[in-house]
């Protein structure tokens, strides 16, 4: 087990290596020059050649490569060019809210996948089954931006009942203690019976969690469902049902806790694309993480920015498929030792 | 020997075909796609107006209640002739960015799969960093950095999904050259080149194919995202996402331009689904549930 894990790890080392290098490189040799595009077309050419200074960006592409390897190893990102401030403390900023809304949606649509996932099984080509499956189908295939857009025509609009944006109502200031504001406002409601928080909060979640959520919950409603199928048609379970254990036991204890193992992984994988996928939510939404933040430092060409941020959600996305892995195999043995 | 293997293969394709035609769903989806596909080519004569002329004096005109079916838009272009003519923008990125990732990735898999030893393991590595980048970063930056166009976009789609192809290609390339045929064909002194091509190739195209179908509506997918984000067609493209893009300011106004081009990305995402999951059933029994 323990050499398995090391196994992962020395991996991680290089994928992560190549990842820093990737984008380095890939920055580095698009087309335009960088200054000169932060700057505008019209900058002259004393403040492009000043700039150009100030970035490293006159030093030999391999000087530069290895002064950013350098940086990036004692976790400086640089600083961003709009603002002026450190990349790291910026992501550090917006991270929490994606992070809390990647949990919502991914506790959203793995409760209510699995959920339908079994149904569907166990009233295999009934009309539930075809109707759950039809639904999630359309759920995969649908522009999470415009299925966002429209619940905010519908739920906040027209019926007035959630917010069109942002992660709290401004009304209620305070100072975030975790970042995640659902877990802050719960604190705050221990210590002071405050409930206003904490309550702000999840009418501000409701809307962009679904939203996110609704393409994981379609993919796991269907591993669901075909994972299951397969237990379900095994002889131990015929055995179960046999010896008159109710079918409600035998479905959840024992078949459901077989059928786990592929959807432990569909959600790991989801829960990593989440983060991404967040980058379309968090505009609709007005919702200030990491996804929006990102999209800004894109659309202004702050090149240090966008670095940072692309090498922060791909190191989460790789550090939760290798934790998806290993918990993998410790439910599954036939893995590592394959 | 060599009508017979095209017999068989023949009939293998006839029992294919044969046994989608019972597949409902695929069906469907078939249908979707071919009414799309018609709407691209058609377009001129299937609506009476310009995708782009401008008419302020109808502008934001409500649906079903006019010659204008689905509405007008804020600048007064009919709704349902740019989501007509959207088809031919959504159809051409997704056959284009799926046939750069086809054909590289399919390169990139036929080598690593069919070499193996150190070309395996560099090309592997690199595959694994890429897919490091969660897809839609990829796709995003690298048209960020091309600069927003709608080629661009097709690029950087394309791009961003060559790794999943190469690893199909690989590991059906993997499973086939141990067969019995290879090593016959080998030792009767056929090249490597006639190996890959000739002999392997052909017997991995089934889950390539069932790749590529669900790949034309991730693309469209994608390109509607990237559109909506800015990076990819620009106004006044009658492209489904940019549409939806324009729309936001109209979620408390005018419903038909927010829903519309939406529905449209929907069903055509939906037709390639429904075939490849129909395709993957009769093409691949090793995956049927």
């Amino acid at each position: 087990m323990i050499k398995y894990i090391l196994k992962r790890l020395s991996l991680l080392v290089p994928t992560l290596f190549g990842v820093i290098t990737l984008v380095f490189f890939m920055i580095a040799l698009a087309p335009g020059d960088p200054a000169r595009v932060m700057l505008g077309e019209r900058a002259n050419a004393q403040a492009v050649e000043k700039l150009r200074h100030e970035l490293g960006l006159d030093k030999p592409l391999l000087t530069q490569y290895g002064l950013y390897l350098k940086r990036v190893v004692k976790l400086d990102l640089g600083k961003s060019i709009k603002t002026g401030q450190k990349v790291s403390e910026e992501i550090r900023d917006h991270f929490p809210a994606t992070i809390e809304l990647a949990i919502w949606a991914m506790i959203f649509s793995t409760i209510v996948g699995i959920f339908i996932g079994v149904l569907s099984a166990i009233k295999k080509n009934s009309w539930i089954d075809f109707g759950s499956m039809a639904t999630a189908l359309v759920g995969v295939s649908m522009p999470v931006f415009w299925l966002a857009l429209v619940f905010i025509m519908i739920f906040s609009v027209k019926l007035d009942l959630f917010p069109t944006g942002g992660r709290m109502n401004i009304r209620f200031y305070f100072t975030p203690i975790t970042g995640l504001y659902v877990l802050d406002g719960l604190i705050i409601l221990f210590k002071s019976g405050d409930s206003s928080i904490i309550l702000s909060a999840l009418h501000h979640m409701v809307l962009p969690a679904i939203a996110l959520g609704t393409i994981p919950l379609a993919i796991i409603a269907r591993i669901t469902r075909s994972s299951m199928l397969e237990v379900l048609n095994q002889d131990y379970i015929k055995t179960a049902r046999s010896a008159g254990i109710k079918e409600r036991r035998v479905i959840y204890r024992y078949a459901l806790k077989n059928a786990l193992l592929p959807i432990i992984t569909v959600i790991g994988l989801q829960f990593g694309l989440l983060l991404s996928g967040a980058i379309l939510t968090e505009t609709v939404f007005a919702w200030p993480g990491l996804g929006k933040w990102l999209y800004h430092a894109i659309e202004s060409r702050d090149y240090p920015a966008v670095q940072g941020g692309i090498i922060v959600i791909s190191t989460t996305f790789v550090l939760i498929n290798l934790v998806v892995d290993i918990l993998y195999s410790v439910v599954n043995p036939k893995i590592r030792l394959s | 020997m060599d009508t017979k293997n095209k017999l068989e293969k023949n009939s293998l394709m006839k029992e294919a075909l044969f046994q989608l035609k019972g597949n409902k769903p695929a069906i469907v989806g078939f249908v979707i796609i071919v009414s799309f596909i018609i709407m691209a080519f058609f377009s001129p004569f299937l609506t009476p107006f310009e995708p782009e002329t401008q008419d302020i004096s109808i502008r934001k005109m409500a649906p079903f209640i006019s010659s204008h079916i689905l509405g007008t838009d804020d600048l007064g272009r009919d709704l349902l002739t740019r989501i007509i003519y959207g088809s031919r923008i959504s159809l051409t990125i997704g056959t284009i960015s799926v046939g750069i990732s086809l054909t590289f990735g399919l390169l990139i898999g036929l080598i690593s799969g069919y070499f193996g030893g150190w070309v395996d393991r560099i090309i592997m590595r690199f595959i694994d960093i890429m897919l490091a980048f969660p897809y839609i970063l990829l796709t995003i930056v690298i048209v960020a950095l091309l600069g927003p166009s709608l080629i661009n976009a097709m690029i950087a789609i394309g791009i961003s999904q060559i790794p999943s192809y190469a690893r199909v290609v690989r590991a059906s390339v993997l499973a086939e050259k141990e067969n019995d045929y290879v090593m016959a064909e080998r030792s009767l002194g056929a090249s490597d080149k006639e190996l890959m091509f000739k002999s392997i190739l052909p017997n991995c195209i089934a889950p390539i194919f069932v790749q590529a179908t669900l790949g034309v509506g991730n693309a469209i997918l994608s390109s509607a995202a990237l559109s909506f984000l800015g990076l990819g067609a620009q106004p006044p493209t009658p492209e489904w996402g940019l549409m939806i893009a324009s729309s936001r300011e109209f979620v408390t106004s005018a419903w038909w331009i927010v829903t519309f081009p939406g529905i449209a990305v929907l069903l055509t995402v939906l037709g390639f689904n429904l075939l490849a999951d129909g395709l993957r059933d009769v093409l691949d029994p090793r995956m049927k549930s």
